[in-house]
């Protein structure tokens, strides 16, 4: 290697370290933020370190926890994101294998239609989305169900709804039918490679398509589960707008996202100090799985846009 | 083989399938009947064909929304695929510490709009107060600029690795035997790694490019529109139609105004992928 080619290089490699300090000074600025006192946090002095004067402790994560639910939302959020995973990773990972492999206008339609609802942007669904799941989950109950058929049931029993998609539960099926489309997507681009010959002989030797499809072809699609799971759980943890409108907030559900937006009062009024916490406690928990798994993560990340 | 799965469509096929006609198809073909109505709910909406059409086409809010929504796709696409570019062609020059460089500049994918939104507010608010200038939600050029920073600091880690892929797919025996032939880096990165890119550039174009046109959540964190919704991207002003409105016609004009975005995006859409697609270099 050249003289001139090690000079390159040293020079590339502090202006990546210069722009990596960059990279994480801001979430750094709202950690040692989060430690100030609330009077001490204004636009004019974010930048400048807590003193023995401002500093505050635990206080603000202390005052974000309790103030408004913060371990309510902490575990809604958690609801949703693994169950919808597990829904998306298995029906869709189902439905892609029987679109690759039955070969009729019917499976192609539907891939079509998958591969448009990636496109489709959620403004489009937002309204009709929301007021159907709000009123399939009040109007779905059991005693309507029981009215229906004749038959009595106690009062508490009837207000039990069937299809609840407006709880951190249903909601699970609203994000199974939103993610579909690029689990199929992704899931169809990988299966047109399995050579057709291992699931024949599965086949021959007397499994049935159930069996088939969870002990020979689920096992061969690991890699695409990690890649497919990785990018839906980006989006599911992170996802503001469709739990904000279609959770009923009454009840009390929210996820994360939801609660830092709550401490932007609705007068301009913003409590600083509890909104910097919350966004540290949403941030280190993301932190700490990128630490563990950044190898799948960004693995997972090259396949998916190699395939779309 | 294929008789017996097409047997057990109920098992492949129906979960995904009703989950996605609730979630996905009804909720879209209603959308698209609700935008020739007037309506305040679902159920009592009455046909006005296509008043609500004409009204979103002559809204001066909505028309500059997509104005902003434009311009601000085109410049950020353009910023976040060359400086990730950048970056990738640095971090396969095999230096020291590549996977470190690699892991911090992707980290702002992980965390949520809302949240890279919240962050850059506090900062470039700090910034400007510290220079004296107006606050972003004050000045619409400075909401422009702290938007770009914020989308360019989130997707350039993204679109990073796609490059970094693609750039690693390429087969070392065409740069050896570019440098046998004599040619200088220069001539390397224009005449063969570039046009072996393509199918990168392909991706990250049509990711950065419905990004941009989709954005929603940062832009309501970083300014929320202000001022006087000089810095509503199309998203958000669709969102402010609906909710931020009272009275019995702003549903249906919201409504209008979901359609067109859909078929905008759906158009650039296919623009984008036919474009690029047919500059593609065969292999």
């Amino acid at each position: 290697m050249t003289k001139r080619h090690q000079l390159k290089d040293r020079i590339t490699t502090v202006v990546l370290a210069l722009l990596s300090v960059a990279w994480v000074y801001p979430v750094f600025m709202i950690l040692f933020n989060s430690l100030k006192k609330e009077s001490a946090i204004s636009t004019g002095t974010a930048f400048e370190l807590p003193t023995a004067e401002s500093f505050a402790g635990f206080a603000n994560y202390a005052d974000a926890i309790q103030s408004k639910g913060f371990l309510s939302a902490f575990w809604y959020t958690l609801v949703i994101t693994v169950t919808s995973l597990v829904l998306i990773l298995i029906c869709c990972s189902m439905c892609a294998w029987f679109i690759t492999r039955v070969n009729a206008w019917y499976s192609k339609a539907l891939y079509f239609l998958f591969v448009f609802s990636m496109v489709v942007p959620f403004q489009m669904l937002m309204f009709t989305l929301s007021s159907t799941a709000d009123r399939i989950g009040s109007s779905a109950t059991v005693g309507n169900l029981a009215g229906k058929l004749g038959i009595s049931v106690s009062k508490a029993a009837a207000d039990i709804s069937l299809l609840p998609l407006n709880t951190p539960y249903g909601i699970c099926i609203v994000y199974l039918g939103f993610g579909a489309g690029l689990a199929v997507f992704m899931f169809c681009g990988f299966m047109k490679s399995i050579p057709l010959e291992v699931e024949e002989a599965a086949m021959i030797d007397g499994c049935g398509p159930i069996r088939t499809f969870f002990l020979v072809v689920l096992p061969i699609l690991k890699p695409t589960l990690i890649s497919v799971g990785i990018l839906e759980t980006m989006w599911l943890w992170n996802d503001y707008l469709l739990p904000y409108l279609v959770l009923d907030r009454t009840k009390g559900y929210m996820t994360i996202s939801i609660l830092i937006q709550y401490f932007r009062g609705s007068y301009g009024r913003v409590e600083m100090g509890p909104m910097m916490a919350s966004i540290m406690l949403n941030i280190i928990p993301i932190i700490i799985v990128y630490l563990l798994c950044q190898k799948h993560i960004i693995k997972g990340v090259a396949a998916g846009a190699v395939k779309g | 083989m294929e008789k017996a799965i097409r047997k057990y469509w109920p098992v492949f096929v129906l979960p995904t399938l009703a989950a996605f006609l609730i979630g996905f198809v009804w909720p879209f073909l209603q959308g698209l009947y609700l935008s020739f109505c007037k309506f305040v709910t679902i159920n009592n909406a009455t046909f006005n064909g296509l008043k609500n059409y004409i009204f979103a086409l002559t809204e001066a809010d909505f028309l500059h929304s997509f104005g902003f929504t434009v311009l601000f796709t085109v410049v950020s696409s353009a910023c976040i695929n060359v400086a990730a570019l950048a970056i990738a062609l640095a971090l396969t020059r095999e230096i020291k510490g590549t996977n470190l460089f690699r892991s911090v500049f992707f980290m702002p994918n992980l965390i949520g709009g809302i949240v890279l939104g919240y962050i850059w507010n506090i900062l470039l608010n700090c910034v400007l107060t510290l220079l004296g200038k107006p606050l972003m939600n004050l000045y619409a050029p400075y909401g422009f600029i702290g938007l770009l920073i914020l989308m360019c600091w989130q997707q350039i880690g993204y679109m990073m690795i796609i490059y970094i892929a693609g750039l690693q797919s390429i087969p070392g025996d065409y740069l050896e035997a570019a440098r046998i032939d004599g040619a200088t880096e220069r001539q390397i990165f224009w005449k063969v790694k570039l046009p072996n890119l393509m199918p990168s550039i392909t991706i990250c174009a049509f990711l950065t490019l419905t990004n941009g046109f989709k954005l929603f959540d940062q832009n309501l964190a970083l300014t929320g529109g202000e001022p006087a919704h000089q810095t509503e991207m199309l998203a958000l002003n669709i969102y402010q139609t609906f909710y931020g409105r009272s009275g019995p016609q702003w549903k249906g004009y919201g409504q209008a105004k979901a359609v067109l975005f859909c078929i905008l995006v759906i158009a650039i859409s296919m623009i984008q992928l036919r474009a690029t697609r047919s500059k593609e270099v065969q292999q």
